[in-house]
């Protein structure tokens, strides 16, 4: 087991470099460069510019800096975009906003998605399936881009209840919008992942062994059925959580909350190749992580699986 | 040496006095109105994106601009009407040829620390501005300031004590120019000129803006700034002229999604937005207290592109003129933008100071007329049915230019026959396509940098590097050159736009309005200016 995770996170190694050079190679094969506005900078303006990022260097020298300095001294670079902070700032800023919504979001979508699943699949062909089938569906086929301007006509401008926006630096108030846009899509698909498995798992032989034992059924769900049937809704789990994390444009544009999202996108349209490098390598690092920890949970849940 | 201004400063002395009175008083009125002015003074406002920055050397967007002109103050500021009024500089002299400005500064400008704001902190300002070690990307306005020396500077070839800008004594700041330049003082209410405090910069580096350091000698101070998120100024006790503030506190939050940001407002976490396009009808109709329209200095227009290995069709002028006049711009500006902007003939907007609309003969026709004489100017020019004339319009990605291409090209192809091909690219794409010229017919527009023509007739000068046009008239150039010394530049600039008017190089298709949702309760927002150069300190909140 430990060798088996240590030779993932030297397998993790290779795979974040070719991450950065694919990155910076997409990157600067995009028209356009952090510098240019609508006004063309005169030439000598520009090589100023230039020189003190280091973009006038060669492009081989360019990546190997970078790295360089991420590796030696954690350091991300500035951004070109906005002058008086460093990648290192940005994220620092950005990543606890989306954190804690985002894992708000994969709270509730969990155990929303979970509960819905189970009680579908338990209750099979009866209303109560058809209704959670319903709600699931119905919230997939709602993109939050649609979601997330309903929630703002409903819950702040008729209700008056809640902020249309911003964060505030977390208070509730603000955080329970974000939290539903974001988790219903995930907690549709977790449901609809949780019934099907569940239905597999009832139907199967050592369900059919418990029951005939004369167990209790929440004891059969609970202790029998359960744990099996939550592998498929582990192994979307880590990706879908990266996901939350690292946040969601649409909330983050929408609800305005300074998240990471944001920044990921506008770096991307500003060209601020540094910022595009630093969230490209933390999500990457995170997808790596936590894929690494959805094996480790398999191998606890599921004792036909080892590594 | 001629004395030019003291500039109205006992008025706005007298003003600010009984401000000082009726507030130390506790009496919640205005000084002037006499309103009743409401117990919390929180002035809330959207901005699109976050600022690049709030260094007054560095800051290019205009969002950014605004905070900095409520933290820090140049030698002029703007009154509510887009006139200069002193700033740190209470007047200033110019010598005989016009080449020397010589600034007197108050003595009681302080920074937030408390530190007296002196001539050498300008000083080091500007140099800092046109360094190369900064690399500020707004180097160029010190070149456009003509201010001697500055090129070779920027360049890093002459060192920046030779910038033609010095202090003789801590209140005395005079500047050389290398050219005449009838606007320079006007110039001055820009970010870019305001003085920054050499110690603090030292002692911080990049980091010198960011709350806990930044030190500012304006009305209001940086108290917290949440990138992305929010940004809040409150007064600034060491300001000079505190007393008159009334606004406590200005909070600016980053709201990318504008119809978002409308909803905000009508929930009222807003005192400030812009209105979608489109949605000002109804939103006046409405909410009449509310919705607001004026000018803006800034037009928009579409760019032939005239270079050698352009398209053929645009180098004959009867097609440009034929173009032209075939675009209905009553029907853009009422039903695509319907929120005040004007339809534009001539390239600079009539809301330009000092400027006359030239009478083009485009603007005395009827449409009809324009697309009467633009079916004979094609036919002329050779094409028809039989040689249908066709290109590609070329746009950056957003559903305001959308509407209006597909607008241009309908009318095109009703009345002329015309094929426009609609294509659209991300904006630094797009950046990068029109500057290199790879484009047909490429959108532009530009919002003047200081309130005289010049600002936009430039753009048509043949050594230009905003020129996309490649437009090359030395009529035009001798003109512009002539204008910045020429006691009536007006004469000038009536010529240019007639030259314009003729041939064509772009096709002006409106000058943009100003279009807000503002609260009612604030009061004094400068819808005269222009430029929109606002100051907090100048607005009030009125008990509702």
């Amino acid at each position: 087991m430990y060798s088996f995770i240590l030779r993932r996170l030297m397998i993790a190694i290779p795979t974040i470099l070719i991450l950065v050079v694919f990155s910076f190679v997409l990157m600067y094969a995009a028209p356009g460069g952090p510098f240019n506005s609508e006004r063309p900078l005169p030439p000598e303006v520009m090589a100023n510019i230039e020189a003190k990022y280091g973009l006038d260097q060669p492009f081989l020298m360019q990546i190997f800096n970078y790295v360089w300095g991420v590796v030696t001294q954690f350091d991300f670079g500035p951004s070109f975009q906005y002058t008086s902070r460093t990648v290192n700032d940005v994220i620092a800023q950005g990543f606890p906003v989306t954190l804690t919504y985002g894992f708000w979001s994969a709270v509730v979508a969990l155990v929303f998605g979970v509960t819905l699943g189970v009680a579908a699949a338990i209750r099979h062909n009866t209303w109560l399936d058809y209704l959670a089938v319903g709600i699931s569906i119905g919230a997939q086929a709602l993109p939050n881009f649609v979601m997330a301007p309903i929630l703002v006509l409903i819950f702040t401008l008729w209700l008056g209840l809640l902020p249309g926006g911003g964060w505030n630096g977390g208070q509730w108030q603000y955080v329970v919008m974000p939290v539903i846009a974001l988790s219903t899509s995930y907690m549709a698909s977790i449901a609809r992942i949780t019934r099907s498995s569940m239905l597999e798992v009832m139907n199967s032989n050592f369900i059919r062994t418990a029951q005939a034992k004369g167990l209790p059924m929440h004891r059969v769900i609970l202790h029998h059925a359960l744990k099996p049937a939550l592998l498929p809704v582990i192994s979307y789990l880590g990706p879908a959580f990266v996901g939350m994390i690292t946040g969601s444009v649409v909330v983050d544009v929408f609800f305005s909350t300074g998240g990471i999202g944001q920044f990921f996108v506008n770096s991307a349209f500003n060209r601020d190749y540094a910022v595009i490098m630093g969230i490209t390598i933390l999500v990457g690092v995170l997808t790596i992580l936590l894929n690494l920890l959805v094996d480790i949970l398999y191998a606890w849940i599921d004792p036909k699986i080892r590594y | 040496m001629t004395l030019k201004a003291t500039l109205r400063a006992s008025t706005a002395a007298a003003l600010i006095a009984m401000g000082g009175a009726a507030l130390a008083d506790g009496h919640a009125t205005h000084p002037v109105t006499g309103a009743t002015l409401a117990t919390e003074q929180v002035f809330t406002y959207r901005v699109l994106d976050e600022h690049s920055s709030l260094d007054p050397g560095v800051v290019e967007d205009v969002s950014g601009s605004e905070i900095v002109r409520d933290l820090f103050e140049g030698l002029m500021n703007d009154d509510a009407d887009g006139n200069l009024i002193p700033g740190v500089a209470t007047g200033y002299t110019v010598s005989d040829d016009k080449l020397t400005y010589t600034f007197t500064l108050r003595d009681n400008a302080k920074w937030s620390n408390g530190e007296p704001v002196t001539a050498g902190d300008f000083v080091y300002a500007w140099r800092r501005a046109a360094s190369p070690e900064l690399a500020s990307p707004y180097a160029w306005y010190m070149s456009l300031m003509a201010v001697e020396g500055v090129d070779a500077v920027i360049a890093g070839e002459a060192p920046l004590d030779s910038l033609g800008v010095s202090a003789p004594d801590d209140h005395t700041l005079v500047v050389q120019l290398s050219t005449p330049l009838p606007y320079f003082v006007q110039m001055t209410t820009h970010a870019t000129t305001f003085p920054v405090p050499q110690a603090v910069i030292e002692e911080f580096g990049d980091a010198w803006t960011q709350p806990d350091h930044i030190v500012s000698n304006g009305a209001y101070v940086l108290s917290e700034h949440v990138p992305q998120e929010r940004s809040v100024r409150v007064r600034n006790d060491m300001y000079w002229n505190n007393d008159a503030t009334i606004i406590e506190e200005v909070v600016a939050l980053v709201i990318n999604d504008e119809n978002q940001a409308l909803t905000r407002y009508l929930a009222g976490e807003l005192d400030r937005t812009e209105v979608p396009a489109g949605q000002y009808p109804r939103l006046s109709e409405e909410y009449p207290d509310e919705a607001l329209s004026f000018p803006r200095l800034c037009n928009y227009y579409y760019t032939f592109n005239l270079r050698e290995d352009g398209p053929e069709a645009f180098k004959d002028v009867r097609v440009r003129q034929a173009l032209a006049l075939a675009v209905d711009r009553d029907v853009i500006v009422d039903n695509v933008l319907a929120g005040g902007q004007s339809a534009a003939y001539t390239f600079t907007p009539a809301a330009t100071a000092d400027f006359t609309v030239p009478s083009v003969e485009m603007a005395a026709m009827t449409q009809d007329e324009r697309n009467a004489r633009a079916v004979e100017l094609l036919a002329e020019a050779g094409y028809g049915a039989d040689n249908p004339l066709a290109f590609e319009m070329l746009y950056n990605t957003s559903d305001a230019h959308r509407s209006i291409a597909v607008a241009m090209s309908q009318m095109w192809k009703q009345t002329l026959g015309v094929e426009a091909t609609l294509a659209n690219q991300e904006w630094q794409t797009f950046l990068e396509a029109r500057g290199n010229g790879d484009f047909e017919l490429a959108r532009g527009a530009w919002c003047g940098d200081y309130n005289e023509a010049s600002t936009f007739l430039d753009l048509l000068q043949s050594g230009s590097g905003y020129n996309d046009a490649k437009y090359d008239n030395a009529e035009v150039d001798e003109l512009l050159m002539g204008a910045r010394t020429a006691e009536e530049p007006q004469i000038n600039y009536t010529r240019i736009e007639e030259i314009i008017a003729e041939e064509m190089p772009v096709i002006p298709v409106y000058h943009y309005a100003g279009v807000y949702m503002l609260n009612d309760a604030l009061m004094n927002w400068p819808v005269d200016n222009v430029q929109q150069n606002w100051y907090s300190r100048d607005l009030y909140k009125v008990a509702e």
